[in-house]
């Protein structure tokens, strides 16, 4: 954190300054373990275990925050009999297609109460014999803020002893992660866990709260969404939830990447995580609606939110009569990610390619790929600030040195448009705590600089100004397009722009909160968790009160966070069941008997009148189906989810499984690595083979704090390019010794993908690991390097070395382990590059 | 000597900044400065006792050496159009105001009495800037020792009681062998005796430093600094002993006044490498603070 | 004369960042120091020089680290001391040096000759003649800034406070708490540097907390302004400037 986040680490440098002990978890010690307490070094990839070490030291510690988790979780709640975990099938849960590699989650379900109404088709459709689907649709992701359908009247066992419930069923799964496990899988010897153990149940509870923060190192990964799952629960067993001091932590990375989520440029959802309409099986609003999330709780209201997010986009055209031009939206017919469209590039059935503030020649995994993509395309566009490696792939990329590509061959025509930067234009970042920050602009853009705005808005225009009467065209010529343009190129007004994603009412006036929008196409609304961020016609995000407003602790008065300028999420249980405050301490928002509300120092999220002992009538719709307990309200029902029984692509309940490319064993099941996880095997996309004897090394990446991702806007800045001026990797004195690297050398390191070369940076940072009674050595390798763009420094592209191997949920690629060989040295140049990949290659098979 | 005991440092760096002086003008400057003042001090002497051929000739040797070390001097500024800076205030904290402000009078006078004595004009002015610049002379050979002394330079600055010795006896060495080469051997009697004095001068002071030094004499015996150094030692002996019977031949005269002046200039290069190896090294910063404050490298 | 002011670094909340380094040359302006990769740590500038106003170090294990946390890897930010008795004013020859109202040590750059002489005799190694230019630059603690009453750049961009700015026995008093601290805390290789008057250069004016021997980050452990030594010292070249004009008496007096 204190490498990529150092401004937000002054706020856990001011915790330990009152106390807080700083654990930090990470395969190198790094400039955050400079300021720990404790740097527990883990093997990349194995931090499951440790998680579920820990869960397991909470449940067989009985140290579970009981009155919490029997509330305010899915503890109590039944399982469905037909349910087999990875304990009973080494490895696999029930409902596995191993020709599909996917999973039917029906047998996950919760059992239905006997008294209660048939539950309906979870998520709207049978739950048999959706997993293909399930997987093809890359529909994981699309639960979004609404989480997955399911069953809102399951049974329940309140003692938490019944066999089948959550509680149990955790207990049974976590059972064989133990402290010897956590040494020999992820080299943390007992002692150091014991310490973490101990303190995190220390300082969870009535008084304390244990905040968890990650970043990458847990996401990028084939079960990245399973190590945060496994946090969740921890968290949850802890009472860490909704509570201050308390949480799971995404430390966000690009400006605006969370932004970027919320109103997505992601395939699969649309604005505030209403999922994308399915070719063929969304035919209409009602259809797309019975399957998109469950219909208790706030997401319940999910036709109004859709509704006015169609207002939006279409205007006067959407009316009640054409489903709101519902029709008018796209369609997915399968997994458009990143890497399938790459390949698609590669298969020639992608054709023309925007790159808008990316650099994937050199930030995505598999360069090589990426590369051999962009060369097969009819037309590329890429805005950028300085022209990126992206953009000059086809006259300097490494596979012309190769000779892999010829320059006179590559059909591509590329168009760079050179892009105006965050200080050259305005409008708004939403990061880390959701919390959205308008920024004014300093200077005008230089030369035909352009916002993105500019750009997207203009670009609409013309193709508008082109379209025909004919129906094909109507979704593009009926589009609602028409924001105020000022100054001298007609820049859209990025205000007008927040306006309306914030919300507009049938007066014509900006809405006050999520609550009043309608699905009768009176209201209109950009992105309905944004809704209100200019109520009362004032740009909230544009507040700049440091410690103003009504809470100098809350600072309400700088930024706006969504949703409803809350800035603790499910805080209905920083108090008792009761409606009171766990503890004085940790007092957030609790009811007010008298005055027959809630209040408190935060934005109180749930109904701010409806009293504790609120019971819902059964039946109930949305909202009305909550009970006064019920924190987790975009949840069906109401609680927080330590099992899953629906909307996760590879299980209910995290389990360790080794990274796609692995040196060791899966030490607790037969399936060595996660079953459902995306992989492309074809020639193009080469895996090493785990074990691999010819890749015996850990290989993981990272960043550095002087430069950024892909280097487009660190390398040609002097100030920062002269801190780190070449790629360099970072290996421990142990496997220096062993390979005989040099600190100050060259080192090749290899994989089936290609070789690079790096300079050596030998150091005791870089621990060696007991894994399974034999040493494991990791390479570590930032990658911020390129071998060109406007880069006042070059390197080889790390990125040149990693798989194409991604977690199934959300479709992020494992850069986080792989493995690999390093030897010392420079790299061959031109063809023998190639002929030193293929004969590791031909090793590493035989 | 004394193995040296364990010493951290950060990554071998130096501590100090090397001197930016560069070769071959700050040495250069060290001799002729040196020369300057010692030919105007003897040219003075020469004029008291009538010894006109040597008093024309060092009055020359003093105005030339030093309007060349000056030429040096502003050669060796990073900004030269900016020498008369230097004269901007007198600072006394500051060898090298002083320095300069003594170099400026030193420069006048010299020329003054050359002048004088060269076109014959003006004899009772030409002497009076003599007699002075015999003042200024001794200043202007040693003040360049408080010069490089008077920094963080662990080789200097703890060399500063025997650098203006060494320099004093390298002036008068190299002055009493220009005055050998350029008078007739009959009159240059005082410039052999200034020559073999100096060069005993500048050996005793050269002892001195290599072995009062401790750690700190290393860089002045190591390296090429300790090359020059010997070198500069066998020159100044072998011009020391071949002085005071170089009145016999003109040969002679050549080899010892030959050798005294490049014994003098190897001296101030080895004096400036010396300098630089001694910052350069974290050790001659780091070990003799170190025994300073604890008498020994490790914690008391 | 304002209140002097000065720099508090301390070390041991420095995360590393080099948010000074880089908020010191947007200020001033600095050119970049090249572009080397030097193997050492993370530090790939080197040193304070010219170029490089405020600079980072990075001291690396020299064993194994352990589950601890602390001390394994140190950062600590160096700058100017901007001592009470600074070598490089006093022997700068122009003036360009002075001593700004803040109590700061601050180059003239139109003053500024070039002669060279303050580079060795600071007992820090700070100050530096820039390579094209010719004259010599450091921290100039931001005067411009103070000027204008804001603090230093570098202070302003430090995250974590590492970097504190404000008057000088204000700071030294923080100082002292904070070593109290970290003693308390167990952290007995916690010391001040810097911080103490009678010191060999006064009492420097950007002083610092650090975690181990002074040497190790780069830092004399004893430094003296050389100019302490200046009366002897020009007591010695008196003696010798009178040997050699006693000499030359002598050699004019003997035999004609
Ligand atoms: N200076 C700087 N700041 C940045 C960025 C930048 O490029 N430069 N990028 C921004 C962006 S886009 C992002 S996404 C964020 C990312 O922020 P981070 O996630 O902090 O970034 P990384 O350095 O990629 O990875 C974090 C750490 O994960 C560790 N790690 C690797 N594998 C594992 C593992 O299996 N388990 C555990 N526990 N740790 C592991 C790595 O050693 C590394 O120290 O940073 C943002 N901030
Ligand atoms: N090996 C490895 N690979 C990784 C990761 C890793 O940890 N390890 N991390 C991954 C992560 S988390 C990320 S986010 C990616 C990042 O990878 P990329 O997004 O491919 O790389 P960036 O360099 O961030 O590219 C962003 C580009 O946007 C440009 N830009 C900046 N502002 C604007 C603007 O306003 N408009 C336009 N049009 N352009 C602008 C910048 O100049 C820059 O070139 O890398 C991923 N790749
Ligand atoms: S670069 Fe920006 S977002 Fe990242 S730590 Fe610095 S201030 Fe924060
Ligand atoms: S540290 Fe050096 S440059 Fe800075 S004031 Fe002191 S003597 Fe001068
Ligand atoms: S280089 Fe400039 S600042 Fe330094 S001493 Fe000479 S004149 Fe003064
Ligand atoms: S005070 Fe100013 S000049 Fe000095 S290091 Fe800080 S930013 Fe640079
Ligand atoms: S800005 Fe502060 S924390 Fe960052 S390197 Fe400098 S002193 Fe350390
Ligand atoms: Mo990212």
């Amino acid at each position: 954190m204190a490498e990529c986040h150092p401004v937000g680490f002054q706020w856990v440098m001011e915790a330990k300054a009152r106390g807080a002990t700083v654990f930090h978890i990470d395969p190198r010690y790094t400039r955050t373990s400079a300021m720990a307490d404790v740097h527990l070094p883990i093997r990349a990839g194995s931090d499951i275990v440790l998680l579920g070490a820990l869960i397991n030291h909470v449940l067989s510690g009985g140290h579970e925050f009981r009155e919490y988790v029997l509330t305010y979780t899915n503890a109590a709640h039944l399982v469905s009999e037909d349910f087999r975990d990875t304990e009973d099938l080494d490895g696999l849960f029930s409902g596995f297609d191993p020709d599909g590699r996917t999973y039917d989650p029906a047998s996950w379900a919760y059992a239905h109460r006997s008294d209660a109404p048939p539950p309906g088709e979870v998520g709207g459709a049978s739950g048999a014999g959706r997993g293909r689907e399930h997987a093809e649709t890359a529909e994981a992701e699309t639960y979004g803020s609404g989480g997955a359908a399911a069953d809102a009247a399951p049974a329940t066992d309140p003692t938490l002893t019944h066999p089948r419930c959550v509680f149990q069923v955790l207990k049974r799964h976590f059972a064989r992660y133990t402290p010897e496990l956590v040494e020999r899988a992820c080299g943390i010897p007992r002692a150091e866990f014991a310490r973490l153990a101990d303190t995190i149940v220390a300082c969870s509870g009535r008084d304390r709260t244990t905040a968890w923060v990650y970043s990458v190192g847990w996401t990028q990964h084939t079960a990245g969404a399973q190590f945060i799952r496994a946090a969740a629960i921890l968290q949850l067993l802890l009472g860490n939830i909704g509570r201050p001091g308390g949480g799971i932590l995404a430390l966000r990375g690009h400006a605006s990447i969370q932004g970027s989520t919320d109103i997505p440029t992601l395939f699969n959802i649309l604005p505030g995580y209403l999922p994308m309409p399915h070719a063929g099986r969304h035919e209409d609003l009602d259809a797309y609606l019975a399957s998109a999330g469950p219909d208790t709780g706030f997401w319940g209201r999910k036709r109004a939110y859709l509704v006015s997010l169609l207002k939006a986009w279409w205007g006067e055209h959407a009316t009640a009569g054409n489903d709101f031009c519902f029709g008018h939206l796209p369609r997915l017919t399968g997994d458009h990610g990143h890497y399938a469209t790459v390949l698609g590039q590669i298969d020639g059935t992608v054709k023309g390619y925007f790159v808008i503030g990316e650099n994937p020649a050199v930030g995505s995994s598999g360069g090589r790929a990426q590369r051999f993509g962009l060369a097969n395309l009819d037309w590329l566009v890429v805005r950028d600030l300085t022209l990126v490696e992206t953009a000059t792939f086809w006259k300097d990329g490494p596979e012309i040195a190769t000779g892999e590509m010829r320059t006179e061959e590559i059909g591509t025509e590329v168009f760079f448009l050179p892009a105006a930067s965050h200080v050259e234009k305005e409008g708004t970042f939403t990061n880390t705590q959701r919390l959205l920050q308008w920024r004014e602009k300093a200077v005008d853009p230089p030369g035909d600089c352009r916002s993105d705005l500019w750009f997207f808005y203009h670009l609409g225009k013309r193709v508008k100004a082109r379209m025909t009467g004919d129906e094909i065209d109507r979704p593009v010529r009926e589009l609602a397009w028409d924001y105020p343009e000022e100054g001298p190129h007609a820049e859209p007004s990025a205000a007008a722009v927040l306006r309306e994603i914030g919300g507009i009412g049938p007066d014509g006036r900006a809405l006050d909160s999520y609550t009043e929008l309608r699905d009768d196409g009176s209201t209109r609304c950009g992105c309905w968790i944004y809704c209100g961020c200019y109520a009362g016609e004032v740009n909230r995000p544009a507040r700049r009160e440091p410690r103003g407003g009504a809470d100098p602790w809350i600072a309400p008065d700088w930024g706006w966070a969504w949703p409803a300028n809350r800035r603790i999420l499910y805080n209905r249980a920083s108090a008792d069941p009761d409606g009171r405050p766990w503890s004085p301490a940790k007092a957030l928002v609790w009811w007010d008997a008298a005055a027959g509300r809630w209040t408190g120092r935060d934005v109180p999220d749930c109904e701010p009148d409806k009293p504790p002992g609120h019971r819902p009538p059964s039946g109930a719709r949305a909202e009305q189906a909550l009970s006064g307990t019920d924190p987790f309200i975009m949840q069906a029902d109401g609680k927080g989810w330590l099992y899953a029984p629906f909307g996760l692509a590879d299980g209910p309940l995290p389990t360790h499984y080794e990274p796609h490319e692995s040196p060791v064993a899966n030490p607790l099941y037969g399936v060595q690595a996660n079953p459902a996880r995306v992989v492309y095997p074809r020639p193009d996309s080469p895996y090493n083979p785990p074990r691999s004897p010819r890749f015996p090394y850990v290989l993981t990446t990272y960043r550095l704090t002087e430069h950024h991702t892909a280097g487009g806007m660190s390398r040609p800045l002097p100030y920062l390019a002269e801190l780190q001026p070449e790629l360099f990797c970072e290996v421990s004195p142990e496997l220096a010794a062993e390979r005989g690297l040099v600190n100050g050398g060259w080192a090749t390191i290899v994989t089936s993908r290609t070789a690079i070369e790096a300079r050596v940076l030998v150091t005791e940072r870089m621990r060696p690991l007991r894994i399974e009674g034999r040493t494991v050595h990791q390479v570590g390798l930032p990658y911020h390097w390129g071998w060109g763009g406007d880069g006042l420094v070059t390197g080889d592209v790390a990125n040149d070395l990693l798989p194409l191997a991604l977690d199934p949920n959300v479709y992020i690629q494992e850069s986080k382990a792989a493995t690999c060989d390093i030897i010392p040295g420079r790299r061959p140049a031109g063809p023998a590059l190639r002929e030193l990949v293929r004969r590791y290659r031909e090793d590493g098979d035989g | 000597m004394v193995p040296e005991a364990e010493f951290r440092s950060y990554h071998g760096q130096p501590i100090l900044k090397r001197p930016v002086w560069h070769e071959p003008h700050m040495p250069l400057y060290l001799y002729l400065g040196g020369v300057s003042g010692a030919s105007s001090t003897l040219a003075a002497a020469a004029r008291a006792t009538g010894r006109d051929r040597l008093a024309l000739a060092t009055r020359l040797a003093a105005a030339l050496s030093g309007a060349a070390g000056s030429a040096l001097l502003v050669a060796e500024l990073g900004r030269p159009e900016r020498f008369l800076n230097m004269l901007r205030v007198i600072k006394p904290t500051s060898p090298m105001s002083l320095g300069s402000w003594i170099l400026a009078l030193q420069g006048g006078l010299t020329a003054a009495a050359a002048g004088s004595a060269v076109t014959g004009l003006l004899p009772a002015a030409g002497d009076l800037a003599g007699a002075a610049a015999a003042v200024t002379g001794p200043l202007m050979a040693t003040y360049t020792a408080v010069l490089v002394s008077d920094t963080a330079v662990p080789a200097w600055h703890e060399a500063r009681r025997e650098l203006p010795f060494l320099f004093a006896g390298g002036a008068l060495a190299g002055a009493g062998a220009l005055a050998m080469l350029t008078v007739p051997r009959a009159e240059a009697g005082p410039a052999r005796a200034v020559a073999a004095a100096g060069a005993a001068i500048e050996l005793a002071a050269e002892h001195a430093i290599t072995h009062r030094l401790g750690i700190v004499a290393e860089p002045y015996t190591t390296g090429s600094a300790g090359r020059l150094l010997r070198a500069a030692r066998l020159l100044a002996a072998a011009g020391g002993a071949l002085a005071p019977l170089a009145g016999r031949h003109r040969v002679l005269t050549t080899a010892s006044a030959l050798a005294l002046t490049a014994g003098a200039i190897c001296t101030r290069f080895a004096v400036l490498r010396a300098g630089r190896a001694s910052a350069a090294d974290p050790r001659y910063t780091v070990v003799p603070q170190r025994k300073r404050i604890y008498g020994t490298l490790e914690m008391p | 004369m304002a209140e002097r002011m000065g720099f508090f670094t301390d070390t041991s909340v420095c995360i590393g960042c080099k948010a000074c380094e880089v908020a010191c040359k947007e200020w001033n302006r600095v050119p970049d120091d090249g572009f080397v990769f030097r193997a050492t740590s993370y530090d790939n500038t080197g040193a304070l020089g010219a170029n490089t106003w405020r600079h980072v170090a990075f001291i690396e294990p020299d064993r194994p680290v352990t589950g601890d946390g602390l001390d394994g890897w140190l950062m600590a930010s160096d700058v100017c001391k901007h001592c009470t008795e600074a070598g490089c004013l006093d022997v700068c020859p122009t003036g360009a040096l002075f001593r700004t109202e803040f109590g700061t040590v601050v180059v003239q750059a139109d003053v500024c000759n070039g002669c060279g002489y303050c580079v060795p005799a600071c007992p820090f190694g700070v100050i530096d003649r820039r390579e094209g230019d010719g004259r010599a630059f450091k921290c100039t603690l931001c005067y411009d800034r103070l000027r204008g009453g804001l603090e230093p750049a570098c202070a302003k961009a430090c995250p974590t406070d590492s970097i504190q700015f404000g008057p000088l026995d204000e700071l030294r008093e923080r100082a002292e708490a904070r070593l109290d601290r970290l003693h308390r805390e167990g952290r007995s290789n916690a010391r001040l540097y810097g911080e103490d008057p009678g010191d060999g250069v006064g009492g420097a004016g950007a002083f610092f907390l650090l975690l181990d021997e002074p040497e190790v980050y780069g830092l004399p452990p004893d430094p003296v302004v050389p100019t302490r030594d200046l009366p002897r010292m020009w007591r010695w070249a008196a003696a010798a400037a009178a040997t050699l004009a006693t000499v030359t008496t002598l050699a004019v007096l003997g035999r004609r």
